[in-house]
């Protein structure tokens, strides 16, 4: 039944233009950022001839590639999750789901993984771009590998924020920016995440804080580092906001 | 189980519903049985759509209990909810797909195997006259065809239980009368409640009527009952030299007599008397210019008015 949803969403986003155009968008400023960051590195390596341990291609290009996507997705999952339930509900279809015999966690998971395996798709081509070099040189296999991880985790993340808003409003505009506003709050608090925050008198510690630090926890995927902390945090926030996300939907049968 | 009490499909009881101090639905109980077709009437905010929604878990009740072929739609609502069709006020259309795509979607919504998928979706096709309109996006299809993509989708899986908010609003004629048939068609097997305004409608495919009224059942009965007491006792005079009100509702076996318009009047009989024979020999006596002399056929309209008009110029 999940799988229902899930495929029900993604045959919806691929209806709408918004999705492609948010596709060719990405693959536009990806594909020429790419571009950008492998010349650097070919007039740099001059350079790194003389280091004593000169950083390959996969750590500057890639790792520089995929913070650049998980910056995009700060704006790019919270206007292609919008839609998800806001839009069900101004067009009232969200009736058809609530009828049937499935369940709130059903549409709220297959809602998630709809648009999770059209993220997935976005983050597959642009890791089709690093792996074009291949044949010309040596890439290092297991940071691309902690990358792809690290960015499919990190947008699970988002998405789950995004779709949590998206169950707030019937307007799916104001769920962009809700998303976006939360999104850019966890920013704030990753600012902190280091020293711990101060909430009136009481010290939140670090580990604490660095669970609402997607993009903290996601630093370290690049360092080629598979840090299980980051991975903890990262699933807990998702699993938390799609807690949120079935708790709000249950509310509005009961508040109505 | 569930096959022993087949005999009443839907069972809701002492159903409540109030949006903050607003009461919506107050203490109503509604039975309906297999087969059945119950229609529900009411003015515009009478509570017709919240007990809908209610009765299909979109929304919880303040209090109450109902019950769907015997399954309780609070404790088991997966179970419950495979067993109704609901068809909402605004058809929960996904415009961006086809009639095909969104009724396989609707069929794997309800658990239909994917063995019977097929025929499950071209009977319904077949019983909303969309046949040839597989193939297009429903949302370039006209109002009509989407009501009935909308009512295709309630009966798809076959439920015990149709609901139906307003199924012929924005129809033409035509198909009106189709869906009419289609209505009467499943009351055969399913159960069926109906919401409307159109009070024909109700005369016409529904088995028993219970009419809303600020959120409580003001009436309830059968159409059968209803058709009974109200036969032949009010006629429609039309009189092109009217006497005084008071003249006419003099003849002898008339109770009551009110103008309608400048020229027509409703003329009600007093309790089991046909004054028909003294109301034309008084009007040509008289010299009254009958021209017009029918049965009031809207025994239903006449108890939709007077039970809702009188509550609210108390």
């Amino acid at each position: 039944m999940i799988f229902t949803i899930a495929g029900k969403e993604l045959k919806s986003l691929f209806a709408s233009p918004l999705a492609w155009a948010v596709l060719a968008v990405t693959q536009l400023i990806m594909g020429y950022w790419f571009v950008r960051l492998v010349e650097e590195f070919l007039d740099r390596q001059a350079q790194f001839i003389h280091l004593p341990n000169p950083p390959g291609v996969t750590e500057v290009v890639a790792t520089q590639l995929f913070a650049t996507t998980a910056g995009l997705f700060l704006f790019a999952v919270p206007i292609l999750a919008m839609r998800l339930i806001a839009e069900e509900r101004r067009n009232q279809t969200i009736v058809l789901l609530v009828s049937a015999p499935v369940s709130m966690t059903d549409i709220v998971v297959g809602k998630f993984l709809g648009i999770l395996a059209f993220l997935l798709m976005i983050i597959g081509l642009i890791a089709l771009m690093p792996f074009s070099l291949a044949g010309s040189t040596r890439l290092d296999y297991g940071l691309l590998a902690s990358l792809i991880l690290g960015l499919t985790l990190l947008a699970a993340c988002f998405a789950a924020v995004s779709l949590f808003v998206s169950c707030l409003t019937a307007q799916p505009i104001l769920a962009a920016l809700g998303g976006f506003a939360i999104l850019l709050g966890t920013l704030l608090i990753g600012a902190v995440a280091e020293e711990g925050l101060r909430v009136r008198a009481v010290l939140v510690p670090a580990s604490l804080v660095r669970v609402l630090a997607p993009m903290k926890n996601f630093e370290a995927f690049g360092k080629g580092l598979l840090d299980t902390y980051a991975v903890a945090c990262l699933l807990l926030l998702v699993m938390l906001f799609l807690l949120l996300a079935i708790r709000q939907l249950d509310a509005r049968r009961l508040r109505g | 189980m569930p096959e022993l009490e087949s005999a009443s499909t839907i069972s809701a009881r002492a159903l409540s519903r109030s949006f903050g101090s607003h009461v919506a639905v107050n203490d109503i109980t509604l039975d309906l049985k297999r087969g059945e077709v119950l229609g529900l009437l009411g003015p515009n905010g009478a509570g017709k759509t919240t007990t809908m929604q209610m009765l299909t878990g979109n929304l919880a009740p303040s209090s109450g209990s109902i019950s769907i072929c015997g399954i309780d739609l609070f404790d088991e609502p997966i179970a419950a909810k495979a067993r109704i069709g609901y068809l909402p006020e605004v058809p929960p259309l996904y415009r961006e797909l086809t009639v095909d795509e969104y009724l396989i979607l609707a069929a794997k919504l309800h658990r239909i195997p994917r063995a019977s998928r097929a025929d499950a979706i071209s009977t319904a096709k077949r019983s909303c006259g969309l046949t040839d309109s597989g193939r297009k996006l429903i949302g370039t299809l006209s109002k009509g065809y989407q009501q009935r993509v909308g009512i295709a989708q309630a009966i798809v899986h076959r439920p015990d239980v149709v609901i139906l908010d307003e199924p012929t609003i924005g129809l033409d004629p035509n198909q009106i009368r189709e869906i009419r048939g289609l209505i009467r068609e499943l009351g055969g097997a399913h159960s069926v409640i109906l919401s409307t305004h159109i009070l024909p409608e109700v005369e016409a495919v529904c088995d028993r009527v219970q009419i809303m009224h600020h959120g409580s059942i003001v009436y309830s009965d059968t159409i059968v009952a209803l058709k009974q007491i109200h036969s032949g006792s009010t006629v429609l005079v039309g009189l092109r030299r009217p006497p005084p009100l008071a003249e006419l509702a003099a003849v002898p076996g008339v109770a009551l007599a009110e103008s309608v318009e400048p020229m027509l009047f409703r003329v009600q009989f007093a309790q089991q008397q046909d004054a028909t024979d003294a109301l034309v020999k008084q009007a040509a006596a008289l010299d009254w210019g009958l021209f017009q002399l029918n049965p009031a056929q809207n025994s239903l309209e006449s108890v939709f008015v007077k039970l809702t008009r009188r509550e609210e110029n108390p």
